[in-house]
């Protein structure tokens, strides 16, 4: 806990002129003269005019971090790409919109109601890692929302924002627009560079690394949606408007979206690093039941382990402060569960979703998914033994680091944080099973 | 796979397959659809051809559609790719429909945003019209599916019936998409209840200039 940054004094909510997407909740209109009203494709040759080591350092000094998941610093992910090709191999902006993390769900209202942000960062993004096209991956279940952004990307190339000589600033620029078909691994990266390439979404092994090899072995980054919608909006406000929100190691804004049990529901965009009981209070209506009602928080999407109640009330909801209570930000998607959550079907759950999405490829994952499902199904009856939940234990820890991509390390995490936070209820379940309470008889 | 779905008898898909070629409209969306890859490397191409294969399928036969052998034979030679790795391709995501789905595919989401909201009364809301999980019901109207997140998770619970979403379900209102649906009603899409997208349930808690006008915000930049 010693390495998390002091807890900034928080300085209030976001203000509206501060929000990067305006019409986040659909309102408005998505189309590009509506969003141009907005601000969107606002003289962008202006933007590349900046020039493109100088983009990447104003990325760099903006201090944003991945919005995907890992939290991988933005700007030296675009600064790892090739700067001039030598071998005539061109380079590609992979989009990552192959949104599945259960809880998230933000890319999607970019997508179907601020898609100009998006189409406009990849441009500005492909320009300053001097890519020759960006695809957009954008999950196949997502099917109105590719429909507005194969029409939104044709609505900018059609006014010359992309494509030959995009915005008359003399550089060539594609985007194109990939739908998946349903398969959660296509978010990992090389899957998702597998899966655009026609083949299984299986993900490589690295390195070699994207930025090396990548799509049709040609340099390639991957960033997610977030991550590439609010980079001409940083270019345009400067690097210190964003430093200005969120602690140190934590900066910007961010689309926090927040299911279960509050009282509503939502996706809004905060400030980084605000505590978790402002963001429930201010926009959900606060915890279903009150907040003496509140049980657990899987605060990152699926992925992370749960925090109890008492940790996260007052927590920052940023990389660090997350991290300092054994989770993650993750994608800033809240899962928040009240007393009434069968905390343990509810793991068990997600045990099953990891064993369904599991593409098969390392033993440990695809045996050990569907291992550790049946198991925790098993301590959700109770009609497992006492001794299955240390044994549970050793076999995440021999899938987790044991996988080529993360998913054996996504599928295990859940689960060690339920036996953390939860064991006594486990072991009372356990316990009542067997029609008796040994703690009780302990006292004779 | 357990869960393998019984593949239709080969013979009787052949005769009705075999000779599955593109209607003139697909035919066009095909060449664009092969030109947003390089040259060569027209394999990429190969997962939005087994969805509009599947589409032209499913309004042939008035379902959603699925992917006979034939058919995945065809998108093969015109890919210069072998059957093996067509086929892979289709048993490896989600959305490929290996065998006939009713005409309305109805995909709960069970995932666990989704339960903590009350997917189990949406799968009670089915099952008390008749549908079961896996299959389709006898007047092939509707296939019940499970599956997993459908990215939709601040609208708990959700379902998606073909292609439209209906989000923050009751027992009461899956009733009703139902009902309107065998009907051959259009039900409402999106949010069942009085809210816009995913904006908190009552009116919106930021931008509110939004909701009444395209507010341009940059005025009060600093």
């Amino acid at each position: 806990m010693t390495d998390a940054p002091a807890p900034a004094p928080f300085v209030g909510p976001l203000s509206d002129k501060d929000r990067i997407f305006t019409n986040v909740h659909g309102f408005q209109d998505w189309g590009i003269d509506a969003a141009m009203k907005r601000g969107d494709w606002d003289n962008t040759k202006a933007l590349l005019d900046i020039g493109q080591d100088a983009i990447i350092d104003i990325m760099k000094a903006s201090n944003l971090r991945g919005r995907g998941g890992a939290g991988f610093p933005t700007g030296m992910k675009w600064s790892f790409m090739p700067k001039e090709s030598k071998d005539g191999r061109p380079s590609f902006l992979v989009i990552n919109a192959d949104e599945s993390e259960p809880g998230s769900c933000k890319d999607r209202e970019i997508i179907r109601h601020d898609p100009h942000k998006l189409i406009e960062g990849a441009l500005v993004a492909g320009f300053a890692m001097r890519a020759r096209a960006a695809y957009i991956y954008i999950r196949g279940e997502f099917i109105y929302e590719a429909k507005v952004l194969f029409a939104a990307v044709e609505q900018a190339y059609a006014k010359g924002f992309i494509g030959k000589n995009a915005c008359g600033s003399g550089y060539d620029f594609d985007v194109f627009v990939h739908r998946g078909a349903g398969a959660y691994i296509c978010g990992e990266e090389t899957a998702q560079i597998e899966s655009l390439e026609g083949k299984k979404g299986q993900p490589r092994l690295k390195p070699p690394f994207p930025a090396g090899a990548g799509l049709y072995g040609c340099p390639t980054t991957v960033n997610n949606v977030e991550s590439i919608a609010v980079s001409p909006t940083i270019l345009r406000r400067g690097a210190a408007w964003f430093n200005s929100f969120g602690r140190e190691n934590n900066r910007g804004t961010k689309l926090f979206q927040i299911s279960g049990h509050v009282n509503k529901p939502c996706v809004i965009e905060e400030s980084m690093s605000i505590p978790f009981r402002e963001l429930i209070d201010r926009h959900c209506g606060g915890i279903r039941g009150g907040w003496d009602n509140l049980l657990a928080v899987i605060p990152g999407g699926s992925s992370v382990p749960l925090v109890p109640a008492r940790e996260i009330m007052d927590a920052p909801m940023d990389f660090d402060g997350l991290r300092a209570l054994g989770s993650g930000l993750g994608t800033a998607a809240v899962i928040v569960m009240d007393k009434s959550t069968d905390i343990v079907r509810a793991i068990s759950r997600l045990s099953y979703f990891y064993k369904h999405e599991s593409c098969g490829q390392c033993t440990p994952c695809r045996e050990g998914t569907g291992w550790m499902w049946r198991v925790m199904e098993r301590l959700r009856s109770g009609e497992a033994d006492l001794s299955e939940i240390d044994m549970l234990q050793e076999v995440t820890k021999q899938v987790e680091g044991h996988t080529i991509c993360a998913l054996g390390d996504a599928a295990a995490w859940p689960i060690q944080g339920l036996i953390r936070h939860f064991r006594p209820e486990i072991e009372r379940r356990i316990t009542e099973n067997k029609g008796g309470a040994p703690m009780m008889e302990a006292a004779e | 796979m357990a869960d393998a779905p019984h593949i239709p008898d080969e013979a009787e898909t052949r005769a009705r397959w075999g000779a599955f070629a593109w209607s003139a409209e697909n035919a066009e969306q095909v060449k664009v659809i092969i030109g947003r890859y390089p040259p060569g490397r027209q394999q990429s191409a190969v997962m939005p051809l087994l969805d509009l294969a599947q589409r032209q399928v499913g309004a042939e036969t008035q379902t959603q559609g699925w992917l006979p052998v034939p058919v995945m034979e065809y998108i093969g030679d015109q890919l210069d790719m072998p059957y093996m790795r067509v086929y892979e391709v289709a048993t490896f995501y989600t959305m490929y429909n290996l065998a006939p789905v009713g005409r309305y595919h109805v995909q709960v989401c069970g995932t666990t945003p989704c339960m903590l909201r009350g997917s189990d009364d949406v799968f009670a809301a089915c099952k008390n019209k008749g549908l079961v999980k896996g299959a389709t019901t006898p007047d092939g109207l509707f296939t019940l599916t499970e599956v997993e997140c459908l990215g939709a998770c601040a609208n708990a619970p959700m379902v998606q019936i073909n292609d439209d979403n209906f989000e923050d379900l009751t027992y009461d209102s899956m009733s009703a998409v139902l009902e309107t649906l065998a009907a051959g009603g259009q039900p409402k899409i999106g949010p069942q209840i009085d809210r816009q997208t995913s904006c908190p349930e009552g009116g919106p808690t930021a931008l509110k200039e939004m909701a009444t006008e395209n507010h341009d915000y940059r005025g009060d930049w600093a």
